[in-house]
């Protein structure tokens, strides 16, 4: 099936938004939008970051999904308390393949569940004198646990929890960081306000904390820069780190995918910060640029085009000596892009994707698949804000759909009727799409593949939507017996 | 004789607890089979029964044992005054924890044991002052009690009060049984309280069951951790208390209330002088401004 045209796509959006009853209609109507590259200001065209309908299936997450799931749980020498009853711990365990490199239970947590288990009692009672012991039990067990997370989960909201006094109380104790992340999961819409809250935990339990300091220890250079938003999954921030040592920098920190607390530490000493996950960590790239004078950028490490043009951009914050090595970095890596673009373009060339993502990907990933002759044709955010929608109209062609908040009605709808030949979503929509006969590729854990960030990602996320969309299993989706009638005749003698 | 449940409610130190334990001793000794549970994190509900200071509560002894799972019914029930079963939900101190979730814990357990299954004929829950959410309004949920009797006063906060708690009951009278059964006036000795008291009572759809007046004789039973009936079986007020428990027993009188306006309390207010006509020129005006213009 050929592309939508602008008419075609609206009617579209009409048709599907047909059966909602009215007080919904008019809610999901302001959702969804067919995209114009002339608009200048998304909130024209698209309400996002509202709480969702009633009745619906929404793909979202919560604040504690946001605050421990994302932006803290990584951090790999510090212990995060899944604080309230045990499920929020134990479903988020592991995080989201966040790759580190340490000694797990010695050194390094990532993959383990620390979680207060309230019980009944807790809740009637209150969980502060359960939270100090189990922290005095870490302190116990893991020596070398370089600081403290508190998670909330609903209850501690619920019943008025002091975990700040708690927590205060524990860090002069064992003189560490012990942070207490009002991240209660009934707060906010989505997972947004989440990463929200935990930067802003960060800059007051971390930046703002007295007491001993790693700073002072700290020998800045001219080119110190920071990774800040990206989580390491399946390695992406291992193949991001080295493009840009290779050009020069020096990277001190990474937010905070294989991060220690020391990086975080030392971040408001670097020259610039590089701001890939926008939508989770731009509030503290504010604060530092605000309170400390650091520039920060964003940039793109999904396939070449986006690489050579982040690199470029990351390099006119620096001298000749960096600008000359981003141009080296390109050179040197532009005979293997040559090589996968030779490989796979051939065998993807015009495929067309629909994706749906969380806040950053629904947007960053559009110029991989690009590279590849590939085009996306539907994209939404489930926690986008507008920013986020004003810097995806220019990534996305004219009369391609855009849904934000998507439920899972529309989504397949759209599917149904735009027929792409791929979808890139979560693993709650994977299994639907498959059944339905449509390739699919998990775009929040990379299918447990990756890294698909820098180029040595970009091999591999080639060789990862080639395998999916030309997979000999989508022939196979017919059932014999709605064959043509000499087929089913063949397989009738054979048996 | 079926079970009849019956809860307590009125503002904070109107007298719910010590009522309903003086008019429990009164069915008691009219022979009725009756439970007090008490849902209040004070635990004071049974201590005139028990002559204790604060009977072990269902929910301190489940943190001691570790979960209510772990307790037995005989652990957490006393038996006082004429075999009165007691109860205390129990809950945190003031400014921790869920003591709302604490009584809905300690009820569901007292389900689950079978409390309620004993030959009884009465039980009583004296629920804390203010129901600020829906851990107090747990008693008046479907299947718990039937009737709620509002303890009050011929004071404006009393009255106020029981207004707002029929509002709760409307609330639940829809989705459930529970009923307005009466108005217990606990007199404070204001002017033509009982006629203020049955005039409230008239316009919440309801009737004041009983006029209890105030006598020195409960202070000096309850110094003892005693019922008035128990104590001094002969005063006048244990006779009181009897009567009310007799009322109790015969009434029929259950309604869905009919709560009424602001407006409504404080016209009725005035009308008994309580309260005065408000002077809106005053309003906003400090003792300044007024200063200036007495002196104009």
């Amino acid at each position: 099936m050929s592309n939508l045209t602008k008419e075609q796509a609206e009617a579209l959006i009409a048709e599907v938004l047909e059966v909602y009853p009215e007080k919904a209609k008019k809610d999901r109507t302001k959702h969804l939008a067919v995209n114009d590259q002339s608009i200048e200001q998304s909130k024209k065209c698209i309400t996002s970051n509202r709480k969702s309908l009633p009745g619906v299936m929404t793909i979202r997450g919560c604040a504690y999904a946001g605050s421990k799931g994302v932006v803290w749980g990584p951090i790999k020498d510090m212990i995060h308390i899944s604080h309230g009853p045990v499920g929020c711990g134990q479903y988020s365990r592991a995080g989201r393949r966040n790759y580190y490199v340490g000694m797990t239970g010695v050194n390094t947590f990532g993959t383990m569940n620390f979680t207060s288990d309230f019980q009944e009692k807790d809740i009637v009672f209150g969980g502060d004198k359960k939270l100090a012991k189990l922290i005095g039990e870490i302190e116990g067990l893991f020596p070398l646990n370089k600081g403290i997370s508190v998670q909330s989960e609903c209850p501690i909201g619920l019943i008025g929890d002091d975990i700040e006094a708690v927590s205060k109380k524990a860090a002069v104790e064992f003189d560490k960081p012990v942070v207490p992340v009002r991240c209660e999961g009934f707060r906010g819409v989505s997972q947004s306000l989440g990463h929200h809250i935990a930067n802003d935990a960060i800059r007051d339990w971390v930046f703002g904390r007295d007491g001993k300091d790693i700073k002072q220890e700290f020998v800045p250079g001219p080119y110190d820069v920071s990774i800040i938003g990206d989580y390491n999954i399946g390695g992406d921030a291992w193949s991001s780190r080295i493009l840009l040592e290779e050009m020069g920098l020096r990277v001190v920190a990474q937010w905070s995918g294989d991060g220690t607390l020391a990086e975080i530490e030392l971040t408001p000493k670097v020259k610039l910060n590089l701001i890939h996950c926008y939508r989770s960590m731009n509030y503290i790239a504010r604060h530092m640029e605000e309170k400390y004078n650091i520039p920060w950028i964003e940039y793109n490490f999904f396939g070449p085009t986006k690489i050579a043009e982040s690199l470029r951009a990351i390099a006119s914050h620096f001298d000749d000596k960096i600008k000359a090595g981003a141009e080296a970095v390109i050179a040197k890596y532009q005979p293997m892009v040559d090589a996968i673009v030779a490989k796979y373009k051939t065998r993807l060339e015009g495929k067309r994707v629909m994706l749906y993502v969380g806040g950053l990907r629904p947007r960053h990933v559009i110029g991989s698949y690009e590279d590849l002759g590939m085009e996306v044709v539907g994209t939404g955010y489930e926690f986008g804000h507008n920013d986020d929608y004003d810097r995806t109209i220019k990534e996305m062609g004219n009369a391609t759909l855009l849904y934000d908040d998507v439920t899972g009605f529309e989504f397949e709808e759209f599917v149904k009727r735009v027929k792409p030949d791929l979808i890139g979503s979560g693993i709650k929509e994977k299994y639907i799409f498959q059944k339905m006969g449509v390739p699919f590729r998990q775009m929040h854990s990379w299918d447990y593949s990756g890294p698909y960030h820098g180029y040595d990602g970009f091999a591999i996320f080639a060789r990862d939507m080639d395998m999916t969309i030309n997979n000999p299993c989508w022939k196979k989706m017919e059932a014999p017996w709605l064959k043509k009638p000499e087929v089913a005749e063949e397989m009738a003698k054979a048996a | 004789m079926a079970l009849r449940q019956c809860a307590i409610y009125g503002k904070g130190g109107i007298g719910k607890s010590t009522t309903t334990q003086n008019l429990v001793a009164g069915l008691a000794e009219l022979g009725k089979k009756v439970m007090i549970v008490g849902c209040d994190p004070k635990a004071d509900s049974t201590r005139l029964i028990l002559h204790a200071k604060a009977q072990n509560s269902i929910m301190e002894m489940a943190a001691n044992a570790g979960s209510v799972e772990d307790l037995e019914l005989e652990d957490v029930m006393k038996v006082g005054y004429r075999d009165i079963k007691c109860v205390e939900s129990g809950g945190p101190e003031p400014g921790v924890g869920c003591a709302g979730r604490g009584v809905i814990t300690a009820i569901n357990f007292l389900e689950e044991e079978g409390a309620y299954e004993e030959d009884l004929d009465f039980v009583f829950y004296d629920v804390l002052g203010d129901v600020v959410c829906g851990g107090f309004a747990m008693p008046i949920r479907e299947n718990k009690a039937q009737e709620i009797y509002i303890v009050c006063s011929g004071e404006m906060m009393a009255m106020y009060a029981a207004n707002n708690i029929a509002k709760g009951i409307v609330k639940y009278a829809n989705s459930g049984g529970v009923r307005l059964a009466g108005l217990i006036c606990n007199s404070r000795n204001t002017a033509r309280e009982d006629e203020l008291i049955m005039e409230l009572a008239r316009q919440l759809g309801t009737t004041m069951i009983h006029f209890v007046p105030r006598d020195n004789v409960v202070q000096r039973a309850e110094i003892r951790r005693m019922t008035v009936i128990e104590y001094e079986p002969t005063a006048k007020q244990a006779q009181e208390y009897r009567d009310l428990a007799g009322k109790i027993i015969n009434n029929k009188n259950f309604v869905i209330p009919t709560p009424i306006t602001m407006d409504e309390l404080e016209e009725l207010l005035m009308g008994f002088g309580i309260m005065e006509a408000e002077d809106e020129s005053i309003v906003g005006k400090t003792a300044a401004e007024e200063a200036v213009a007495a002196a104009a």
